[in-house]
């Protein structure tokens, strides 16, 4: 089939940037849209035009490297899935596409489909840990933790750090991602102690990297390719508010 | 050169606590006036930066990805070995390290094994209190399965996400130092050169991807923990941006290269299905505990899987290995597969694949059971094959996965560049000829959170290093060299692409060098590889410029780089007359078709020199002992 794409071409950060057409035309439906950009991509090789760069890396749906709006919707059309595993069986010959990169002011564009995403390590570094050096931990099953905590732990764990839930967001809120770990850490009885602190120390440092606030629109969760739930932002605004009102936590706020 | 392994001697399982307290220590107000430099962010480099920060050095970390979270060992599904006996079926570390030392086909060192499933116990510990989600029993202990080529439970798991939750682990310890200052890190950097200043490792010369910087950073030591070569390959479970050049310019700096043959193909991937393929994708072979592998008993048999009666189906590794059925080692559950497939009874499209069916698994613990245990794996399989396996049996076949070949290093992990230190799948480590499932990760975290933090200060402590001066003529000789592969290959002006020229050197490596070997291939493969690499020198295009973001030139030097370690493979396999573990050599086979090793010429670790490039390199050998488990045939009938 023949896919018809327009996408976002950018040199570089100063670069104002436009989009571009392209067509595809030997699309095979068992290519990921991965493939079909290779194809692409060798294609403008071939006639010496410069190829799109996008960022990917595993190409198996978990190291959260690649992604890019498509028609508007972060990782495309299809519900709890990365761009890298979106499959051309989605779309039928003649489709246009539109492919942009993430747009949020915490996500600077670096180039064509690329974006500088370090904005989430930092926000990391702040708190999204369990302070535990190596070789001071007790006996595996010295901590028990219930299945089912472990299990909801797990479902808010799988966050890939893509971060299609902020460039779908109207406001660039970063809350999915902030409380996808707030909450896997908070569920188990290993991340209690420090579990006031870290609420608080990651959303000043969210705030600080200029990501918007959540104002419960709960596009993040439709487009979240790994599927995390709304719910662990009510977990994380409760850890927060828990700590300002307990007044923990307020040196980090600054 | 003598090879010293540095092993030390004595009953085994005191072997690394008497050597922990023969080695120097630093004092903790000193640590800080030493610079480490860690290079790769996997679950080996990520817990080694982090530890060595704890410890109180100073650590400088550096990933090409954009995050250090994005490293490969994120993509590990399936889970990690660790001796505890949670279950009682009668596991020990002896028994771990006994399994090791046997699927790995006698070729790793006894001392290292043991040592290896002595701290795997404390890596559970240390990943538990760190908050990574294993999966639980009801009563809130910690669950375990058994896994390929195992017949105790000793595997620890995260969903089929085991890798990720561990490698979020360790980049959270990271990150926690990053944030403390104690770890400068420098993403989307790549190490393109290793600076060796009066014989000790100094520094490395990277690029800034984002800029196209070259830039010398300088150390006390070099950490290299940049994963394995399953690229040279093209097609592999590898991710993208996998690649051999750190290691491999060490190498070219006198770092001797340990067993590269020694590749592991894991058996149940999702097959090839296009010419536009840009890489396979795994399916965890903890399926294999509940599926049933078969193909249909007759040749080039049409039929969809579902009409084809019980008895004509041949569940050919339950018929060959009654005891270990469907969950024989990876070697030899790949070579079966492709056996069945030479013989013209492969399925699907390509015939080159063979059924994993998961049907009697459901008829028998509910199709709800299957879809917690596997639930994550299925979808992706029904993403990308298009297929649903409730309804029809996956396909699978084997792929290039892991390499237990990498640099060469003695019991403190330490190459032959006194102050490089290499771990995880980098070294050619602690699996001998096979890796088991589920021992990678214990492998990388075990180096990196236990043996380099102890090992390393014994060379800090005991080496005289003066501070490095950035003006040192091997510090300019190093980045001269980068700056002048980078404008070649900008300045090619050549015809075809990078990924083009990969491609026709995997399918000749995975040809002449993949599942089997033949004498006869590989001398084939020796004698076409020069070629194509002075081909690909003359003919590769690299478009755009080298100071900015240009994914095309960061492929070209990292293919560059897997011309040259090709043909050291294949050197190596030719080199190598015998076959153990993932190293199949058809003439070497017992009757009944299985690898046949030859303990009296080759029971050593092939260690190579370089020579430069297109000359032979030199071959040096570690013999190996065997004082515990004693050399026999692996039999899993
Ligand atoms: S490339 Fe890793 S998630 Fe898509």
């Amino acid at each position: 089939m023949k896919i018809i794409l327009h996408i976002w071409r950018q040199r570089n950060a100063d670069d104002k940037g436009r989009m571009a057409r392209y067509e595809v035309p030997n699309v095979n439906e068992h290519m990921s849209f991965l493939e079909m950009l290779d194809v692409l991509n060798e294609d403008l090789i071939a006639k010496d035009e410069e190829p799109v760069a996008f960022d990917h890396d595993c190409r198996e749906g978990i190291c959260g490297m690649c992604g890019s709006m498509v028609n508007g919707v972060a990782h495309g059309p299809k519900p709890g899935t990365t761009l890298c595993q979106l499959h051309m069986r989605f779309f039928k010959d003649g489709d246009e596409l539109y492919l942009e990169p993430w747009r949020a002011r915490a996500f600077p564009i670096v180039k064509d489909l690329v974006v500088d995403r370090s904005a989430f390590d930092r926000v990391m570094a702040a708190g999204g840990f369990i302070s535990v050096a190596t070789g001071s931990a007790p006996d595996g099953n010295a901590i028990l933790v219930p299945k089912e905590d472990a299990d909801r732990a797990m479902d808010a764990a799988a966050c890939i750090g893509c971060g299609a839930c902020v460039a779908m967001c109207p406001n660039a809120s970063a809350s999915l991602f902030l409380a996808a770990k707030i909450s896997h850490l908070g569920l188990l009885p290993q991340g209690q102690p420090e579990r006031h602190e870290r609420a608080v120390a990651m959303v000043a440092q969210a705030n600080q990297e200029l990501f918007g606030a959540c104002t419960n629109i709960g596009e993040c969760e439709a487009v979240c390719p790994k599927e995390i739930k709304l719910e662990v932002i009510a977990r994380m605004n409760h850890d927060f508010l828990l700590a300002k009102l307990a007044g923990r936590g307020a040196a980090e706020e600054g | 050169m003598e090879l010293d392994s540095k092993c030390p001697t004595g009953p085994i399982e005191t072997r690394w606590d008497r050597h922990q307290f023969s080695l120097k220590l630093v004092n903790p107000a000193n640590k800080r006036k030493y610079t480490i430099l860690v290079v790769g962010t996997g679950l080996a480099g990520g817990s080694a930066a982090a530890s060595l920060a704890e410890l109180g050095y100073n650590v400088k970390c550096f990933c090409f990805q954009d995050s250090p979270r994005r490293a490969h060992s994120i993509a590990a599904q399936g889970g990690i070995n660790a001796a505890k006996n949670y279950h009682n079926d009668g596991d020990s570390v002896y028994r771990l390290f006994y399994d090791t030392v046997k699927g790995g086909d006698f070729r790793a060192r006894e001392s290292n094994v043991y040592r290896l499933a002595q701290v795997s116990l404390n890596i559970i510990d240390q990943c538990v209190a760190q908050g990574v989600p294993f999966a639980r029993e009801y009563s809130g202990y910690l669950d375990n399965r058994s896994f390929g080529g195992a017949q105790v439970s000793r595997t620890f798991y995260a969903r089929g996400q085991t890798g990720q939750q561990l490698l979020l682990g360790a980049y959270q310890a990271l990150e926690r130092q990053i944030g403390a200052g104690a770890v400068e890190m420098f993403p989307r950097t790549e190490m393109l050169d290793l600076i060796v200043i009066d014989g000790h490792a100094r520094g490395i010369v990277t690029r800034d991807l984002m800029t196209g910087k070259i830039e010398s950073h300088l150390g006390d030591a070099v950490v290299l923990g940049t994963g394995g070569y399953g690229n040279v390959y093209y097609l592999s479970t590898n991710a993208k941006g996998s690649n051999a050049t750190a290691i491999w310019r060490a190498y070219k700096r006198g770092a001797l290269f340990g067993n590269p043959c020694f590749t592991q193909i894991h058996p149940t991937c999702i097959p090839v299905s296009g010419d536009y393929q840009s890489k396979l994708t795994l399916m965890s072979e903890s399926l294999r505990n509940d599926g049933r592998v078969w193909v249909p008993a007759k040749k080039d048999d049409t039929r969809p899987a579902s009409q084809i009666p019980e008895a004509e189906r041949d569940y050919y590794l339950e018929r060959r290995y009654p005891s270990f059925g469907n969950l024989v080692p990876r070697d030899v559950a790949s070579r079966n597969a492709k056996a069945v497939c030479d013989e013209g009874r492969g399925v699907g499209g390509t015939k080159l694949a063979v059924y994993l069916d998961l049907r009697d698994a459901i008829d028998r613990l509910g199709k709800h059971v299957i879809k917690e245990r596997y639930g994550n794996l299925i979808d992706m399989y029904e993403r990308i094959a298009g297929e649903d396996p409730y309804q029809e049996p996956m396909r699978i076949y084997p792929a290039i996965h892991y390499t237990m070949g990498g640099l060469w290093v003695d019991y403190n992990l330490m190459s032959t560049i006194p102050g490089l230190y290499v771990i995880g799948e980098a070294n050619f480590s602690d699996h001998g000829a096979n890796r088991l499932g589920a021992s990678a990760l214990m492998q990388g975290l075990a180096d990196g959170y236990f043996v380099l933090p102890n090992t390393i200060n014994d060379y800090v402590a005991s080496t005289k290093l003066e501070k490095a001066d950035a003006n040192n003529a091997a510090v300019r000789d190093a980045e001269e060299q980068v700056l002048q592969t980078t404008s070649k290959l900008l300045h090619n002006k050549g015809t075809r692409s990078v990924d083009s020229f990969h491609r026709e050197l995997g399918k000749l490596m995975w040809e002449y060098c993949g599942m089997s070997r033949t004498a006869e291939g590989l001398k084939l493969a020796l004698s076409k590889i020069p070629g194509l690499r002075e081909q690909y020198w003359r003919e590769v295009k690299v478009l755009g410029s080298g100071e900015e973001l240009n994914q095309s030139l960061e492929k070209a030097g990292r293919v560059a780089d897997f011309f040259e370690l090709a043909e050291l493979i294949c050197l190596d396999a030719l080199e190598r007359n015998e076959s153990c573990g993932g190293h199949f050599r058809e003439e070497y086979q017992t009757p009944e078709g299985e690898a046949a090793r030859d303990d009296a010429h080759y029971s050593y670790a092939a260690a190579w020199e370089f020579r430069g490039v297109g000359n032979r390199p030199d071959l040096h050998k570690e013999p190996l002992t065997f004082e515990y488990v004693h050399p026999a045939q692996r039999s899993y009938k």
